[in-house]
């Protein structure tokens, strides 16, 4: 007999936990340390105060397992704060946040940190501790657990603490199974990589071993924050406009269009309605169903409207790129290049890259590649992402880079909607507009290396050819005085300093 | 008793080299004076420069130059050694030292031009051959020696230390061997009249035993397979001051063949230097002919000896009647023979029947 049931969004990701980059111990202790930390950097980008990230991973003892060993995670920072009411739901029911706007963020699923907290409460059935403030003089203190089958939080215990020194920020703590291990090296990969996209963080890292990483911050710049944004007309579907009718005060379309879409004025409403042969003054909330598919439908071919901007991306900047990958890397050369904004399917995206040449970078037999993606570091799956392919599509030599050069490439893209190819946040489809992007601004950088490259190798073959002339003409001129019996050697300072005031000339 | 031809025919070329060493400084000397780059201008030894020159019966370099300068960064280096290489053959000679083609690779890190290879060494002592016109044996630098002369000739050391001692060649048993003491000394008297070299140990120690110098009045010369160039040079001069025809006895393949043609008409790479060919020298032997003519045993031609007689038969020092008609034949027997081969006939034969009939024949 068939028996259909629902499940809850929790219980739907407790089975489905390996989509969320939950694999294996090694991967879960990974995710859950990037999920929170990804949160908290969101969280101190929202109050615009240069980030304090505290992350301390300590073994608990006493269970353990034949491949994984019970881990305490704890993560603090000096963020927004999380207003009390919304505390128990933003930890313990998954689908719960404040991300879902149309502006660039770094979580964008409101799932990652409640899906570490689920992880840990299945693996070791205990309950997350959360204290958060948003700088009031409260702090607010909860014992939590899941109720995975209703997607509910379950509050344990909760207490309200005084506030002396107002502190903000969001403190998380839970203890889950782990491979420390194994995910040892990414951790710290992944650490030092958000060090080079945030350079304005102090993150601090404390290790099951007692081991301290510190990552400082060189400076206390933070990048413009992102606008909230109306959907452009190229991205929307159905759902969204059918949901937008719902809750319309306009009273006819042409007011619809310029009132929930983005970059729509009087002008372009009134072209595109008559592109798609919908009345103006008809009443929005009366579009039928297959009148709605019709208008997704129209906007998508319509070529009139103007292209998004960018306000509500928040790039890095140049600078701050720079800084960043100064700090981690200590390159001998560096460039960066930020692309103009442009758009994918309506989306919005800007693209940063940077080459780094020399110095920590390190020394493999290939191109070193890292990859952003709205400041957040790419680990996983390298090879199988569009940036990879497009290195190596390059023909280096061209730009004069050999195999085993220390080079680094960076490439960043943000967007309202990056596009992963899978739910892991793990690598970016193949978009033609955004491939393109990418290999412009790979080559804009790799063109910057390559005048430097080619400086230097003039400069050695000048060193080179000044330092063979100094030796060998005063032999050639003592030998010649040998053999011919002279006594006094002829002066070759002139043609020694023609030779320096050739190289003059040349540079 | 002949006497001796050119009174200091060795004293004579040792100023010469002198003087060529001392215009090369000079003229680079003057040239860095006026406040110029040095440079020298010498004939090209590139392949496509390298001609056969009837008049003259052997390689000859022909107009193409090229122009070395200190001026140009490529050239420095090389330049360097050249001019260092230049001054070391100047030491040498002054001071009567010999010396190796090893030795310089060596002595050229002492005063800190180093080469990377023997092969570069070797390729800037050849420059310096080019530039100044003299081969190295007679800068003194000399190669390995294996070759060795026997016979009745008196010659007068110019060695230091050696200086006016005279020496007859007849004096051991073994040869002497021809190194740079014997190739700089001069001659004094001979009562032989003709000169047999040959290319193997074994039949020159067999020529001795039997006495072939007295029977044919003749001067013993081991080539030890290849001639060094020293040794050809010093045949020349027996050839020239001494009025000595040259007999010249081989194994009877290309490889034989070729010994015996580069004792006459010199090799390609020797293009640039002159006096060390004997034009008027006679191959007597092993021809392919003889194989037949004397029933040698013999062994069959392989594929390498085939491709080379191919190549000698489009050679332009392969150009005469003799060399032509050798070639045909061998390549129509496709059979070679040792020197020794003759040996099937008893131990003497060689001397007693076949040496008298080819000299005959020559003469």
């Amino acid at each position: 007999m068939v028996t259909f049931e629902m499940i809850s969004p929790a219980d739907f990701f407790y089975r489905n936990r390996d989509i969320a980059g939950f694999t294996n111990p090694a991967r879960a202790i990974f995710s859950s340390v990037r999920e929170l930390v990804e949160n908290s950097l969101d969280a101190s980008d929202q109050s615009r105060v240069p980030s304090e990230i505290y992350i301390r991973l300590s073994n608990d003892g006493e269970e353990s397992s034949e491949e994984a060993d019970v881990y305490k995670l704890r993560v603090e920072d000096n963020g927004s704060g999380i207003p009390p009411r919304h505390i128990p739901s933003a930890f313990g029911q998954v689908l719960f946040g404040s991300k879902y706007k149309l502006k660039q963020a770094r979580g964008t699923f409101g799932l990652g940190g409640t899906m570490a907290i689920l992880y840990g409460q299945i693996t070791t059935h205990k309950p997350v501790d959360v204290a958060s403030s948003t700088g009031t003089t409260r702090i607010h203190r909860y014992k939590l657990m899941i109720d995975i089958q209703k997607n509910r939080p379950v509050i344990l215990d909760s207490k309200i603490q005084v506030n002396k020194n107002r502190w903000r920020g969001t403190m998380v703590e839970f203890c889950l199974e782990g491979d420390y291990p194994r995910a040892m090296a990414k951790i710290v990969e992944y650490l030092k990589q958000t060090a080079v996209v945030t350079p304005y963080a102090n993150i601090t890292f404390v290790d099951p071993k007692g081991r301290l990483y510190k990552f400082n911050r060189v400076t206390s710049k933070m990048p413009r924050p992102p606008k909230e944004t109306l959907p452009h007309p190229h991205g929307v579907d159905v759902e969204t406009v059918r949901r937008l009718i719902q809750i319309t005060k306009c009273r006819n379309m042409i007011d619809f269009m310029k009132t929930h879409f983005h970059r729509i004025g009087e002008k372009i409403s009134h072209n595109f309605l008559k592109f798609a042969g919908i009345d103006e003054k008809k009443d929005p909330r009366k579009l039928e169903p297959d009148e709605i598919v019709k208008l997704v439908r129209m906007m998508k071919k319509f070529e009139g409207f103007r292209s998004p901007d960018a306000s509500c991306l928040s790039p890095l900047g140049e600078d701050l790129l720079k800084a960043g990958i100064l700090k981690e890397l200590e390159p001998e050369f560096i460039a960066v290049c930020q692309r103009r904004p442009s758009t994918y399917s309506g989306h919005p995206f800007i693209l940063e890259t940077a080459i780094a040449y020399g110095g920590n970078v390190p020394r493999k037999d290939d191109i070193v590649l890292y990859r952003f993606a709205n400041r957040i570091p790419l680990l996983y799956d390298e090879a199988s992402g569009v940036s990879w392919r497009i290195i190596k599509s390059i023909n280096w030599r061209k730009y004069k880079v050999k195999p085993d050069m220390p080079v680094a490439i960076m490439v960043h893209l943000c967007s309202t909607k990056v596009p992963y190819k899978t739910v892991g946040k793990e690598f970016i489809a193949d978009r033609p507009e955004v491939k393109a992007e990418i290999l412009n601004g790979i080559r804009e950088v790799a063109r910057q290396l390559q005048r430097f490259l080619s400086k230097r190798e003039y400069r050695e073959k000048e060193r080179r050819r000044l330092a063979a002339f100094s030796k060998y003409l005063p032999k050639i001129a003592k030998f010649s005085t040998e053999l011919s019996g002279k006594e006094k050697e002829p002066d070759i300072r002139k043609l020694l300093w023609s030779v320096r005031k050739f190289e003059e000339e040349t540079e | 008793m002949k006497k001796k031809q050119s009174k200091s025919s060795a004293a004579e070329r040792k100023t010469e080299v002198l003087t060529s060493l001392r215009n090369f400084g000079a003229s680079l000397y003057s040239q860095m004076e006026k406040g110029n780059f040095p440079w020298i201008k010498m004939p090209s030894r590139s392949i496509d420069n390298i001609f056969y020159s009837p008049e003259f019966r052997q390689y000859v370099l022909g107009e193409k130059t090229v122009r070395r300068s200190a001026r140009n960064i490529r050239h420095i280096r090389p330049f360097s050694q050249l001019v260092w290489a230049a001054y070391f053959a100047q030491e040498l000679v002054r001071h009567r030292k010999t010396s190796t083609l090893r030795d310089v690779y060596y002595s050229a890190q002492a005063y800190d031009v180093p080469f990377k290879d023997q092969p570069e060494s070797n390729s800037i002592i050849t420059d310096l051959e080019t530039v100044a016109g003299f081969s190295r044996e007679e800068c003194n630098v000399f190669p390995e020696e294996r070759s060795a002369i026997f016979g009745d000739l008196t010659i007068e050391y110019t060695v230091p230390g050696y200086e006016g001692k005279q020496y007859n060649l007849m004096s051991h048993p073994d040869g002497v061997m021809i190194g740079p003491a014997l190739t700089s000394a001069e001659f004094v008297k001979t009562t032989a009249d003709k000169l047999i070299a040959i290319e193997k140990g074994g039949l020159f120690t067999r020529f001795i035993e039997e006495q072939v110098h007295k029977k044919f009045n003749s001067l013993l010369v081991l080539t030890a397979g290849q001639a060094p160039r020293a040794t050809r040079h010093f045949i020349r001069r027996l050839n020239k001051e001494l009025n000595l025809p040259v007999y010249i006895f081989t194994d009877g393949d290309p490889w034989g063949m070729h010994i015996a043609m580069v004792i006459i008409s010199g090799s390609a790479n020797a293009a640039h230097l002159r006096d060390l060919t004997t034009p008027d020298a006679k191959w007597s032997g092993v021809w392919a002919t003889d194989i037949v003519d004397y029933k040698l045993p013999s062994v069959a031609l392989t594929d390498v000896d085939i491709k080379r007689l191919n190549e000698l038969q489009k050679d332009p020092r392969y150009e005469g009647e003799l060399w032509q008609r050798e070639v045909k034949k061998f390549l129509k027997i496709k059979r070679k023979a040792e020197q020794e081969a003759f040996s099937r006939y008893g131990l003497t034969y060689i001397v007693d029947k076949y040496l008298p009939a080819k000299l005959e024949e020559a003469a």
